[in-house]
């Protein structure tokens, strides 16, 4: 439905090795304004690598990272990233600062005025509907959803055009990963972001995603909206891969 | 940091100011008693002769007080014709009082006249044993070549010493080991040596029952005790080498031999002794600037703090960055890594002397050779702080787009504080320990009772060194503890104990 937008974030051709194993070899990947793209994989199957390389992580063996119709290089990698928004599993909160500092990082950094800032923080925190006192509190003494809030803040405070997202929900306990998918989604909604993200949970990406790419072996096997992939599986092994994960209880591990 | 670096600066300055202010003359002495007693004689007598006088007491063994004094560091030493002439000339093949004079001028110095005594080298053995043995001369010796010998490290290197003695008679003994000449006696008590090394003048022989073993061959020089000076002290201070000159024939080996004693058996101080024998055989008042155990106890804990503080200060400033290239740049960092081990291998005596040739004696050495000794814990620590920050953590901060400074100084460096202090804090206890060393090259500390007491044999002198740098080493490390709760992050601790 949105093959006509306007491509925030295109990856052209991209391949990469750690040593003799290929990790991804010739993807291409083209994330449109405000829609939410699933990488869906198991592991091993390179979607990570995929997002660390669109973040200039990584350096791609071959292949170009676009973002807005800029190229990633070395000279603007660091200005681009100020662009995007990364959420990883466990947050990647620094431990020495505490929840706000965490937050306002980067805003600190550029000399942002203090007064924006704190408004800033306060905005997100009623947005991703973390308490005012967890602000103050370290990263371990926040629970484990705290914690991705936090990280959730930590990613949007620049207000940046593309959010991406590695298994952001996957360390966290069935209850507050269902409370936290819904927050999340609604999160995405209200402000209309591009979101990329990194799961091994095809329900977590039929729930968020407009759009499913489904990765094997470093290659896109399949992608399209949820409801093809489901309905018109490609070849067995996205069958398999599907049904798999709906199956009893859903969601452990594929 | 920037502080840091200023603090060091201003430390550096101060003690090259009182190098520069240092008027006068400057009295070098050898680590024993008999040396020490003989530069305490003549500070007396340049003291009477109007001089500002710096007795530089025990800097070390013969060559450490020779290139002080061919340096210019010192002014002036007691010395014996014999150690001159086989040793520190040993190349030049000088023999005879002439030769010996001449040589001498050739590097601007003077051979003072003879003190009035001999104090040759010998070997003993408790007398019990050697009578029991049949034993009287060296030769005797060869006769028993299960005897364990005990020699001071100097007689065992010494040219004119052990190396030849054992030619000239063919010693068959292979027990041969080198120790520090007080601790020889002890040995020599407790049964575990048969043989040391003497000097004629020593003390001990009387008083530990050693019977002086006859030199049958004459392999030993002679050993006139003379003083030796540098010849600009005779233009800038005529009256005190006026002065120096009436020592001429004033000391008989008798008179030595008993001041000795009086030093090491009767536990009266070098100045006392020598100012004693000043005021009856030359009539010349010496007021000894007489110490008490408080401020001396303060003047050790000043130096000692000062060699620890400048040369960790040092090591921190220049180990923090070279711990970030090497954490950041991996094939550089092996080099550093490697250098900076390297470094720590050096026995850390080796190190100081070492550095005598390039910084001279007293602090700057022992200073540069403690930093070097510094460094490997602070830089290994910074290097393993910095790599040992999880690679989410790492990847997180350049995700935001912070640029590669602000991600070491707002995430790295604090996320490895407690690693970097925590090498500090190891340096910091190593080199309160090892500064004690610095008294053997003049740099003053904790050393300086630690050498006397062994010397004497004192050991409420040794503890009064010992005592205070363990004291020292344990509120260093106190003190460190109370750092990190201000240096290290609140969030980094409360994960600790969590």
């Amino acid at each position: 439905m949105a093959e006509a937008g306007k491509a925030v974030l295109e990856l052209v051709g991209i391949s990469k090795r750690f040593g003799a194993l290929p990790a991804l070899s010739g993807v291409d990947l083209r994330c449109v304004a405000g829609e939410t793209t699933a990488l869906l994989g198991a592991s091993g199957s390179g979607k990570s690598t995929l997002l660390r390389i669109a973040l200039g992580l990584l350096p791609p063996d071959t292949g170009a990272v676009w973002l807005d119709g800029e190229r990633l290089e070395p000279r603007n990698v660091t200005m681009l990233r100020r662009r995007m928004g990364y959420v990883i599993q466990d947050g990647g909160l620094f431990p020495h600062l505490d929840a706000r500092e965490n937050v306002t990082l980067m805003a600190r950094h550029l000399g942002l005025p203090r007064a924006q800032t704190a408004a800033r923080v306060r905005e997100l925190a009623a947005l991703v509907r973390l308490p005012e006192a967890a602000l103050a509190r370290h990263p371990v003494q926040l629970s484990g959803g705290q914690r991705q809030r936090v990280a959730l803040m930590r990613a949007l405070v620049l207000d940046p055009a593309l959010l991406l997202l590695d298994e952001p929900l996957g360390a966290l306990d069935p209850l507050v990963r269902a409370e936290l998918q819904e927050d999340l989604r609604d999160v995405f909604r209200r402000l209309g972001k591009t979101v990329v993200l990194v799961t091994h949970d095809v329900a977590e990406a039929a729930y968020f995603a407009d759009r499913i790419v489904l990765l094997r072996d470093g290659a896109v096997l399949q992608e399209g909206a949820p409801q093809d992939l489901i309905e018109h599986p490609l070849d067995s092994y996205v069958a398999r891969f599907i049904r798999a994960q709906r199956a009893p209880i859903g969601g452990i591990g594929a | 940091m920037r502080t840091t670096a200023a603090l060091l600066t201003a430390a550096l300055l101060a003690i090259a100011a009182r190098a520069a202010a240092e008027p006068g003359v400057v009295i070098g002495s050898k680590a024993f008693t008999e040396s020490i007693v003989l530069g305490e004689i003549a500070a007396g007598l340049a003291r009477d002769a109007g001089a500002e006088v710096v007795h530089e007491r025990q800097l070390g063994g013969t060559r450490v007080v020779w290139d002080a004094l061919v340096r210019g560091e010192i002014d002036l030493y007691p010395d014996y014709t014999g150690t001159l002439e086989r040793e520190v000339l040993a190349s030049e093949n000088v023999r005879g009082r002439e030769a010996l004079e001449a040589a001498l001028a050739r590097r601007g110095l003077r051979l003072g006249p003879s003190l009035g005594f001999e104090n040759t080298y010998a070997l003993g053995m408790k007398e019990e044993r050697a009578a029991a043995l049949g034993i009287r001369r060296i030769s005797d010796l060869r006769a028993h070549p299960s005897l364990r010998f005990g020699f001071t490290s100097e007689f065992l290197d010494r040219a004119d010493c052990w190396p030849s003695l054992r030619g000239r008679y063919a010693l068959p003994q292979r027990d041969v080991r080198g120790l520090e000449h007080d601790l020889a006696y002890r040995g020599l008590e407790s049964g575990t040596l048969d043989v040391v090394d003497l000097y004629s003048t020593d003390a001990d022989i009387r008083y530990h029952g050693l019977r002086v073993l006859e030199d049958d061959r004459r392999h030993f020089p002679e050993y006139d005790a003379v003083l030796v000076w540098r010849l600009d002290l005779e233009e800038r201070a005529p009256a005190v080498v006026a002065s120096l000159r009436r020592l001429a024939g004033a000391i008989d080996a008798p008179t030595m031999s008993a001041m000795n004693a009086r030093v090491k058996l009767d536990g009266m101080s070098e100045s006392q002794v020598a100012a004693a024998f000043l005021a009856q055989k030359l009539a010349v008042a010496a007021a000894a600037p007489e110490e008490g155990v408080v401020a001396r106890l303060v003047r050790n804990t000043r130096d000692h703090l000062a060699l620890v503080s400048v040369s960790l200060g040092a090591a921190i400033v220049l180990a923090l960055p070279l711990g970030i290239l090497a954490a950041k740049r991996p094939r550089l960092g092996a080099a550093i890594l490697g250098a900076t081990g390297v470094l720590q291998t050096v026995p850390s005596l080796a190190l100081l002397v070492l550095m005598i040739p390039l910084l001279g004696i007293g602090a700057p050495p022992a200073i540069a050779a403690l930093l070097l000794y510094s460094l490997l814990p602070i830089v290994r620590n910074v290097h393993a702080g910095l790599k040992g920050i999880p690679e989410p953590l790492r990847e997180s901060a350049e995700a935001l787009g912070l640029p590669p400074r602000a991600r070491l100084l707002r995430v790295e460096l604090p996320l490895a504080s407690p690693s970097i202090l925590a090498g500090i804090k190891t340096s910091a206890v190593i080199n309160v320990g090892t500064a004690t060393l610095g008294a053997l090259i003049g740099a003053g500390g904790y050393g300086q009772p630690i050498l006397t007491g062994i010397r004497l044999d004192d050991m409420g002198l040794l503890l009064q060194g010992a005592l205070p740098a363990a004291a020292l080493a344990l509120a260093v490390q106190g003190g460190f503890d109370l750092l990190e709760r201000v240096v290290v992050p609140r969030g980094l601790r409360l994960g600790r104990e969590e």
